[in-house]
């Protein structure tokens, strides 16, 4: 999703003077490109968030196009204080990007796990929370944020994630995607889970579960009544999200779907910060790995498998 | 305005009245008629907790009517006790949680520095407010980007929160730190007006480095029962010591 984000931002640079790119000295490999190509609109503020993001907000009051780039926490729950008061509170054009959503960092441990960043940042006022299910949505998102004025969260993956959108889907902020059509239930997929949720649809489906899946890749603005059109039909919603329960996309869901739609949040578990391993790792253990968010699925459905056919 | 409003931050507000005084008669360049005039220069108030001595400026200098002040603080009033943008003229940023200032200032002297515009951007500091980290991560920004037109003033009254600037995290050798961390630094007593309007028309005391005023001043200067006091960060003059307060500095 990174290089999806670059390629974006560049692309953005080079036909709008206004864009400018800063780093808390995070990018190695990465942002060289930009640096290269626009070295007046791009600034390392060194391993200092509290002074980027203020002077993000001091740039973006100067009439600019703020991008910062850090990874985990870092450009969020270090500078809280600063998101909030100096961007979100003035409504700047400050777009906050965050390399490392979830449990991305696996193997590095909880100091950089993102899991509490989505509940934070969308009770900011002002705020466009929004987390891309894939490169192509990222690339989207990117260029969307950019062209909507004030304060936004991009929580991206890192690399290497799956391509799911083979065509280039209609990107809109607050306009969940709708991947793939199914009658028995809906699966809402928040941000770089959308790969398994699609792989858990894929195994339903030769269960004989038709499974609707969704990308909800805003959270901030998400009104009801969008909401309630894309889920509406199957009585059950499953929301999958790389993120603690507490404020999370489940809760938000839940708050905005009416009553009589059973919504069940498939979400980290707060026994998620003992563990040590890659991503795909912890993601099993916490059920959110294919296999498991397709047992989460069959389970709550009452699911059972045929009985073998052949006697003794 | 603060007696009225039972507000509090008087002593921290009387430390800064002659700097914003000179500030704003001879140094600033700012249009009362158009404050969002793009070749203006920009102005911080970082300690945002003295906004009743900086609304009290911009109501004189006719950024808005001086009938204003009379709601500062007071349900439904349009001024609260921090200083607070949008929707008041002449305010460029909110500020209030300390600390933000700078870096802020940083930004806006950056986009003038990159942009060679000519635009000149001047934060007021507390003293308090050198605790926070993130004033630190400023200073060091602003020297390393050459941001000769960025001006900070601390307002060293020496007097904190809850304590003596010298009991609680002492700040000395104040200016040989800024000095140490590459910006060119002048000290002053910051109720002298011609003193700190000699320094303010210096600015950059050297090119291609950041200026700080060290403005040596008084908490609650001007007020007897006030100066150096810390209580005067909280209390609010009950009548009798507002008429006693108003004969001394002349203005009853």
């Amino acid at each position: 999703m990174r290089g999806a984000f670059l390629d974006a931002v560049c692309e953005l640079a080079a036909r709008d003077e206004r864009v400018w790119l800063l780093t808390g000295d995070l990018g190695y490999s990465v942002l060289e490109r930009f640096r290269e190509r626009f070295p007046d609109r791009f600034v390392n503020a060194g391993v200092a968030e509290q002074n980027m993001t203020g002077v993000a907000a001091g740039l973006a009051l100067s009439g600019k196009v703020v991008f910062v780039y850090s990874i985990a926490n870092f450009p969020t729950l270090r500078c809280l204080e600063q998101v909030r008061n100096d961007i979100c509170y003035h409504a700047l054009d400050v777009k906050i990007v965050s390399v490392g959503g979830g449990v991305v960092y696996g193997p590095l441990g909880y100091t950089h796990h993102a899991i509490e960043d989505l509940a934070v940042m969308r009770a900011l006022p002002n705020i466009t929370v929004v987390a891309p299910g894939d490169p192509v949505e990222t690339r989207l998102a990117t260029r969307a944020v950019a062209a909507r004025p004030g304060p936004c969260y991009l929580r991206l993956g890192r690399a290497a994630e799956s391509v799911v959108h083979r065509e280039e889907p209609a990107f809109e902020i607050g306009q969940p995607l709708v991947v793939r059509d199914g009658a028995d239930a809906v699966l809402l997929a928040v941000g770089g889970l959308l790969a398994n949720v699609a792989a858990a649809a894929e195994r339903l489906a030769t269960d004989g579960i038709d499974t609707r899946v969704i990308s909800l890749h805003t959270l901030k603005p998400l009104d009801e009544r969008t909401l309630a059109r894309v889920v509406a039909g199957p009585r059950h919603v499953f929301v999958v999200a790389e993120h603690v329960a507490a404020g999370g996309p489940g809760e938000l869901v839940s708050a905005l779907l009416r009553r009589d739609v059973a919504v069940r949040s498939l979400c980290l578990r707060p026994d998620v910060t003992g563990l040590v391993g890659r991503r795909d790792y912890i993601l099993a253990a916490q059920g959110l790995d294919p296999a498991g968010i397709a047992g989460a699925v069959r389970d709550a459905l009452g699911w059972s498998p045929p009985r073998a056919a052949s006697g003794p | 305005m603060v007696h009225r409003a039972n507000a509090s931050h008087i002593g921290g507000c009387l430390s800064i009245a002659d700097l914003l005084g000179v500030l704003y008669t001879s140094v600033l360049r700012v249009d009362p008629r158009r404050p969002d005039w793009p070749l203006r220069d920009h102005f911080i108030l970082s300690k945002g907790h003295a906004a009743a001595a900086l609304y009290a400026v911009l109501a004189e200098r006719g950024f808005f009517p001086l009938e204003w002040l009379e709601d500062f603080c007071r349900d439904g009033g349009r001024l609260c006790g921090h200083v607070t943008s949008p929707r008041v003229p002449g305010v460029e940023v909110s500020t209030g949680y300390l600390g933000h200032g700078l870096s802020i200032g940083c930004g806006m002297a950056l986009a003038a520095a990159r942009a060679r515009r000519p635009t000149r951007v001047f934060v007021l500091l507390s003293d308090g407010e050198l605790d926070e980290g993130s004033t630190w991560e400023a200073i060091l920004f602003a020297a390393h980007h050459r941001l000769d037109d960025l001006v900070a003033i601390v307002d060293y009254n020496k007097i904190q929160s809850f304590g003596r600037v010298a009991d609680v995290l002492d700040l000395d050798p104040l200016a040989e730190k800024w000095r140490a961390f590459r910006w060119a630094a002048r000290e002053i007593d910051g109720h002298d007006h011609d003193a700190i309007a000699a320094a303010l028309a210096a600015v950059p005391f050297e090119t291609g480095r950041p200026s700080v005023v060290v403005a040596h001043t008084v908490k609650g200067k001007g007020v007897s029962f006030m100066e150096n006091d810390l209580a005067w960060h909280y209390k609010s003059p009950d009548p009798a010591q507002l008429a006693r307060a108003l004969a001394e500095i002349g203005a009853a």
